[in-house]
């Protein structure tokens, strides 16, 4: 009888660091074609905003940043619960593979936001809501990695860190709104991004550009998983065969 | 249940007294914070009675944050936490106990003196009693919250500085409402709903930090 194809398999670094590496291609060819076309045309195609000219083209590259950044956390809190209810290895390793790139798409998206509101807004930064929450998410990021970098054992930097984004993903409403309604009672919102009507080739190519951070961020965390394992588990039989046969490739 | 957390605050306050330098301390520092705003910005009665509740609630969350590491730590080193955590009660009570009377020893006492550091900038009668309210009421969720962060950091280099990192963005909606309620209070509009959202935020951490916390502990004691 043969063996059924099973996805659990997987679940060991063993058997998932070959996987990640023959994925890793993939991703990156498919968010080099995406961030093509979508840089295409947002850039070309896509006609000029009657407000805001031929800046508003940042937006290309801002709120694909923005909402990586949150979607990227949410991964994270998911795995973090995976691996504090099953006790998986590899969902440790995949959230701290995530976090440096939550924290440069939340980085990047407060930095287009600033670039894309000193010519619309006349200011850098302005305390709206959106903005506020952002830069809280930038710091949550920023702890969740100075945690897993201060603890030693591996297992609890994963476990204690799995905690913290469980903390941080119930927090994250209350925070936002909270923001939200400081915001509202002191000043009145400033700031109004809804857009009546977008024109088509500006909605296609945010999306398009949206698949390409996708991708990117795929394969980015995918390469960084596979350097963990590789350090996590280098007292192990694969890793040596693996190391072992790189460096005899490279010697030859 | 209640018997053991009666019994866990009861110990701590014990401990706490016979170390009072600890809780005066923490009480200086946050006199200390709100006393250099008006040396830095200059003493300009309109000016400091804006800025009065950021500052005081500002100053309380560092002054809070300061006696956290040590809310576990101590146990930590000679043992009894090992020991509370092999016991037969769930440590999630033990840690609302110790959440109980860490506020006791440190968030009391800021909310006691709070008000006579409210009149340094010239708030008004109202004011001063929402602002004291509002200390009241959401100190027990910085404890709670703190906690968290507390056991997170529990027997880690650099601990102090990674708990403010960790803890701080959590304490944001603690510090929008408290600093809210005066604020409304100041200008007319009434604290009431930053009140009771602040109460919310309160009890809800009370009800489920501690357990998050005890989660944290039993990660650092494996």
């Amino acid at each position: 009888m043969k063996d059924r194809f099973n996805l659990y398999r997987f679940a060991s670094p063993a058997t998932f660091y070959p996987l990640a590496g023959k994925l890793i291609p993939w991703f990156v060819a498919l968010s080099v074609v995406f961030g093509l076309a979508g840089l295409y045309l947002g850039m070309l195609v896509a006609p000029t905003d009657f407000q805001q000219g031929e800046g508003y083209r940042i937006i290309f590259i801002h709120v694909p940043a923005s909402w990586m950044s949150m979607f990227i956390y949410l991964v994270m809190a998911g795995w973090a619960a995976i691996g504090l209810a099953f006790n998986t290895r590899l969902s440790g390793m995949m959230a701290q593979a995530l976090a440096p790139t939550g924290a440069l798409m939340a980085f990047l998206s407060l930095w287009t936001g600033a670039l894309w509101g000193k010519p619309m807004w006349g200011a850098w930064w302005v305390w709206d809501a959106r903005l506020t929450s952002e830069l809280i998410l930038l710091f949550l990021y920023i702890g969740y990695m100075a945690l897993t970098a201060a603890i030693d054992d591996q297992r609890r930097a994963d476990k204690a860190g799995g905690l913290l984004l469980l903390v941080g993903v119930v927090n994250v409403p209350i925070i936002y709104f909270s923001v939200k309604w400081w915001n509202t009672l002191h000043q009145g919102s400033s700031v109004n991004l809804t857009k009546s009507s977008m024109a088509e080739t500006m909605l296609w190519g945010m999306l398009l550009m949206a698949l390409c951070f996708w991708m990117y961020s795929i394969a980015v965390a995918l390469m960084r998983v596979r350097t963990i394992m590789l350090e996590r588990e280098r007292h192990t039989d694969w890793v040596r065969a693996e190391l072992g046969a790189n460096s005899s490739g490279a010697a030859k | 249940m209640f018997k053991i957390i009666s019994a866990v605050i009861g110990r701590d306050l014990k401990l706490a007294m016979r170390r009072q330098a600890d809780i005066v301390s923490a009480v200086f520092f946050f006199i200390i914070v709100v006393s250099l705003f008006p040396l830095g910005i200059g003493p300009e009665p309109d000016l400091l009675r804006k800025l009065a509740p950021g500052v005081l609630w500002v100053a309380a969350l560092l002054a809070t944050m300061l006696s956290l590491p040590r809310l576990f730590a101590d146990d930590h080193r000679d043992g009894t936490l090992e020991q509370l955590a092999l016991a037969p009660h769930p440590l999630g009570l033990v840690v609302t106990g110790k959440v109980i009377a860490h506020w006791l020893v440190s968030g009391l006492p800021l909310a006691l003196i709070a008000p006579v550091l409210g009149l340094q900038f010239d708030l008004s009668t109202d004011a001063l009693v929402v602002l004291t309210g509002a200390i009241l009421l959401g100190t027990p969720a910085l404890s709670g919250i703190g906690a968290i962060g507390a056991a997170l950091t529990l027997g880690l280099r650099g601990g102090g500085v990674l708990l403010s990192l960790l803890v701080l963005p959590l304490y944001i909606p603690v510090l929008i409402f408290g600093a809210g309620a005066v604020d409304a209070t100041v200008s007319g509009l009434g604290g009431e709903g930053h009140l009771s959202l602040l109460a919310a935020l309160t009890f809800a951490s009370l009800g489920f930090a501690p357990w998050a916390s005890a989660a944290a502990l039993k990660i650092a004691l494996e």
